[in-house]
């Protein structure tokens, strides 16, 4: 209690301390004042009086030293003192501030901004209410081929419900799109599909409105629909009458009974949000297609949770009838587990390893940006040796210079912290704005006050850092040696440069290991480009996702006339040259893979076992010479095939050779799709392999079948067509606005009911199965070149810097005879040996550091030597420049002029 | 340093007691009184008295005010508060034990402790 007053009394008195000052003359002087009057009273003489009275005080300056020590708070006091002069002193050297304060905005901006990124997708909790209570749910079948990461059936949607020990709230959700009509244009917005439960579980209360309930569920209720913040914006300008009111959405009359608040986030960015239905007494073992999401009773682990799901899928197993025309044997023997992850982890996925490599990467830019700071400072500090000699001769302690030294580099390091914040958070805006879809969480990211004590840490330990070196060298009690070394009467010696020459070394290894980080992102970049992807000018080709109206969806033969008279359109447009119809354009895995297992006339499998799945995709003729995907034997589709109700198929090289060799040997093979309800199909073409799933992974194995069939395991009797599809335009008009209009144009003059969506080019396709590789690319490019420019900095610095101090034995050389191009070679050698030894150092630290970032290379090894050459002879040439054009100014020296500028 | 911390203690109990005893009084009176009953505590540096007295009145034991002195000179008078007094009797107690074990340990004789 009484500590604390006095603390409290003491931060008070810090305020009024020039009052105080006076106040203390003013009592002392009264003190002396009536000592003195008794002393003359004692009889001594009025000079002796007040002698005698000062002697009797004591040392008056002391004392007033402890009382303001116990006065305020001394150490704020000094420190404050030491700022304001640290900030005087930098006001007078603006050039040396401004480059320091530079070089460390771009060091702590840098990392500020990645981990503010870091902060945003992988520390921060999803916003939701206890969101570490979310869980996915999925399962594995490790008795499948190729054990597939399997989703949630809709039958299990009804035996979790009811027989779950661990789920507070359960549901299932599907993602993807439903048509609008009546409204303006008829469009696609992105759709998420959720059962009762789904919200619930996540826990975010609508805007408006209500969530729905179990019977928005039951089919056969009143038909409903939510609006997400932003379509309810967009749409409906936030007219908060919406609640009620009825929209057309795939053919169908719904109720908005809510808008979500616009801090709802969900996977894949949703805008509107329907019922998902399920009818239980039709649900089959099969259809893995939903995604499954809970929210656990409070206190209960993952693997209790995992447990629980594990002891379901025993009971689901039993209590619903497989697929028709699937044995339930295959379902045993898939052995269906469960896989329960955070909802949080499911999210991020794998982008963890890109932001950390990106992360020490950059934190390796802000050593070398320490290191140049520190050369700065420490030229700095040679500078004002005579001052700090002065100081400590008049009486300042090894410590107190210390603390004036670190003021300054703390200042310094707050300064450039305070730019570096400012550049982080407009780099941060404009990755949020223009950021790489992949990316998850996007809109999560910005600054908060983790990000704000990151910053303010890594300037204080940078201040720190850099701080140091001049401490140690400069705080010491070496008087007598720094104020007789001063000036230029004295060659230097070697060791004076010792740790100058140091950190030049460290700045050149960290910048060969940033080099050598870039070049193999270059060099993996190379090779994903290098690819061939199974199509050709992607650039050229124009991709636009259609669904035709559910009213006639009944009619196969219908619905494909109609796609196939909305390809003619496309082809008349001008500077069309071949247009194409599937179900998905090359690279769309992220709108789910259709995958199913594919049988083989001529190949027998095991009772109760199925074999690989294989990816599946429905195409009209001329898809294949729209993309330019070779066919490697056999034929394309022709519409006759299609509207005959041939029964054929196409496969891809890779599976014609895993089952029959050679690819001509599979023509008039007969394969068919899942089970005995699909008919046998006769291959009829087999087509050059395509990177599907982007060109880092291996092309999947595809079955074609035509868009148009007469009987199809999914359709029953009347055939089927492909309802919701992509229409592929190849054009060298591709990409301008006109064109795509023209094209959409095309569409809505066959079926002006038809929404149009996911308008993309198949560049773009491919451009973003390769942004995760680019952006790191990008970022470490960006280190590199930073690493570099600062490391050449660096040796530019120390070798102009050496020049200047020897200017005197430069001059003393020439009178006695040395040739310039001796003098030249000297100084270059001293350059290029600090470059060599750095390059030696780093590339020993890349070997071990570059494994780290094995996870995101393609093509290259970690130890890739082309990159490693390649890199090390840029480095040497970039230090033997940095050397030479400070040591051309040595040769330009004037040896009359130079002896004399003492 | 321990040492002063010692002193200062012992010179923060005089000044109470004296202000205990005397009532208001400015720092020279309080040297000078000390300085009548202490000898040769004060004789120099009666400016450490200052500190001292500064503490104290973070403290909360004592309380100033300026005010004029015997020959009408402006001077800081210092006064003993409650919870001041309250710190005197405490400490002076505890003085008086601290004193009394120090005697009786430096009593014992040698042979007592075999």
């Amino acid at each position: 209690m009484k500590a604390l007053r006095r603390i409290f009394r003491r931060l008070t008195s810090w305020a009024t301390s020039a009052k105080d000052e006076t106040l203390l003359r003013a009592e002392i002087e009264a003190h002396i004042a009536m000592q003195t009057a008794d002393n003359l009273r004692a009889g001594l003489s009025p000079d002796e009086a007040r002698r005698q009275a000062l002697l009797k005080f004591g040392s008056i300056e002391a004392i007033k030293d402890t009382y303001r020590d116990q006065r305020g708070l001394p150490f704020l006091e000094t420190l404050v003192r030491d700022t304001r002069d640290a900030l005087r002193g930098l006001r007078r050297a603006p050039a040396f501030t401004t480059a320091v304060i530079l070089t460390l905005a771009l060091g702590i901006g840098a990392n500020t901004a990645i981990f503010a990124v870091i902060d945003g997708i992988l520390i921060r909790p999803l916003p939701y209410p206890q969101a570490e209570a979310l869980v996915s749910i999925s399962h594995a079948a490790p008795g499948l081929p190729g054990a597939p990461d399997l989703g949630c059936s809709s039958s299990m949607y009804f035996t979790y419900r009811q027989e779950n020990r661990t789920f507070e709230q359960f549901g299932l959700w599907s993602s993807g799109g439903a048509s609008v009509t009546g409204v303006a244009e008829p469009e696609q917005p992105r759709t998420l599909f959720v059962t009762h439960g789904v919200l619930d579980a996540v826990g975010v209360k609508p805007l408006l409105g209500r969530w729905f309930s179990q019977a928005d569920d039951t089919p056969g209720s009143a038909e409903t629909v939510m609006l997400t913040y932003g379509y309810w914006q967009r749409r409906f300008g936030g007219d908060t009458s919406i609640v009620g009111r009825t929209l057309t959405i795939d053919s169908r009359t719904r109720t908005v009974i809510g808008v979500m608040p616009e801090a709802f986030r969900f996977q894949r960015d949703p805008e509107l949000i329907l019922p998902l239905r399920f009818e239980q007494n039709a649900q089959f073992l099969g259809g893995f297609g939903y995604r499954g999401l809970a929210r656990l009773k409070a206190g209960l682990t993952i693997e209790q949770a995992n447990a629980d799901v594990a002891r379901m899928t025993g009971l689901w197993l039993k209590a619903w009838p497989p697929n028709p025309g699937i044995d339930r044997t295959v379902f045993q023997n898939a052995r269906i587990g469960a896989r329960l992850q955070s909802l949080k982890q499911e999210i991020v996925g794998d982008i963890g390893t890109s932001l950390w490599v990106v992360m020490g990467t950059l934190g390796l830019v802000l050593l070398i940006a320490c290191a140049n700071v520190a050369n700065l400072l420490l030229v700095r500090a040679e500078a004002r040796q005579q001052e700090l000699a002065i100081r400590a001769a008049l009486g300042a302690g090894r410590r107190r210079i210390a603390r004036a030294l670190l003021a300054e580099s703390l200042t310094l390091g707050l300064l450039g912290g305070a730019a570096g914040l400012g550049l982080a958070y407009v780099a941060l805006r404009i990755l949020v704005a223009k950021g790489p879809d992949t990316l998850p969480r996007l809109r999560d990211i910005g600054v908060d006050p983790v990000v704000l004590a990151f910053a303010l840490g890594v300037a204080l330990i940078s201040g720190v850092l850099f701080g140091i070196i001049p401490i140690v060298k400069y705080a010491g009690p070496r008087i007598a040696t720094a104020l007789r070394g001063v000036g230029r009467t004295f060659s230097d010696g070697r060791e004076r440069h010792r740790a100058r020459n140091t950190l030049v070394v460290v700045q050149v290894a960290l910048a060969l290991v940033l080099l050598i980080g870039s070049g193999l992102m270059i060099r993996t970049v190379q090779q994903l480009r290098s690819v061939q992807p199974g199509f050709t000018h992607p650039e050229e080709i124009q991709i636009l996702h259609s669904m035709v109206p559910a009213a006639i969806a009944g009619e196969p033969e219908r619905v494909m006339r109609m796609q196939h008279e909305i390809l003619d359109k496309l082809a008349t447009i001008p500077g069309v040259t071949s247009v194409g119809f599937a179900t998905r354009a090359p690279l769309e895995s992220f709108l789910g893979n259709v995958g199913n297992p594919v049988f083989a006339e001529d190949k027998t499998f095991a009772e109760g076992r199925i074999p690989p799945i294989r990816q599946i995709r429905r195409i009209a003729p001329g898809y294949f010479p729209t993309m330019g995907t070779r066919v490697v034997a056999g034929r394309d589709f022709t519409w006759t095939d299609l509207y005959e109700g041939r029964r054929v198929a196409i496969v891809s090289e890779n599976l014609a050779r895993e089952w029959w060799g050679v690819p001509r040997t599979a023509l008039g093979k007969r394969i068919r799709e899942a089970g005995a309800l699909d008919p046998w199909r006769e291959i009829v073409g087999v087509v050059e392999d395509v990177y599907d799933n982007g060109m880092h992974v291996e092309p999947p194995k595809f079955a074609y079948w035509p868009a148009l069939m007469d009987r199809y395991i999914f359709g029953g009797d009347k055939g089927s067509a492909v309802t919701s599809g992509m229409f592929a335009v190849r054009s060298s008009r591709t990409g301008t606005e006109g064109f795509l209009a023209e094209a959409q144009q095309a569409i809505w003059s066959v079926n002006g009911r038809q929404p149009v969506f996911l308008v993309t080019t198949l560049e773009a396709l491919y451009d973003q199965s390769l942004a995760r590789t680019s952006f790191t690319l990008v970022m470490l490019t960006i280190a590199a070149g930073m690493g570099l420019v600062l490391g050449i900095v660096g040796i530019y610095g120390v070798i102009a810097y050496v020049v200047s101090q020897r200017i005197r034995e430069i001059g003393i050389r020439t009178a006695l005879g040395a040739q310039p191009a001796g003098l030249l070679r000297m100084f270059v050698r001293h350059g290029l040996w600090l470059t060599g030894i750095g390059a030696a150092l780093g590339l020993v630290s890349a070997a071990g550091l570059t494994r780290l970032m094995s996870s995101v290379l393609f093509g290259v090894t970690a130890l890739d030597p082309v990159t490693y050459t390649a890199v090390s002879a840029l480095l040497i040439v970039a230090g033997m420049l940095a050397s030479y054009l400070p040591a051309r100014r040595a040769i330009a020296v004037d040896a009359v002029q130079a002896l004399r500028a003492e | 340093m321990k040492d002063t911390d010692v002193r200062q203690g012992t010179l923060a109990l005089m000044v109470l007691k004296t202000l205990d005893v005397l009532g208001p009084l400015h720092g020279y009176g309080i040297a000078r009184r000390i300085e009548q009953i202490s000898g040769d505590l004060l004789t120099v540096n009666q400016g450490t008295l200052y500190p001292v007295l500064l503490k104290l009145e973070q403290e909360g034991s004592i309380a100033s005010e300026w005010g004029a002195s015997e020959n009408n000179r402006k001077a800081r008078f210092y006064k003993l508060t409650r919870q001041g007094r309250k710190q005197l009797q405490a400490e002076a107690r505890s003085w008086e034990q601290t004193a009394a074990i120090i005697d009786r340990f430096f009593a014992v004789k040698a042979q007592d402790l075999k």
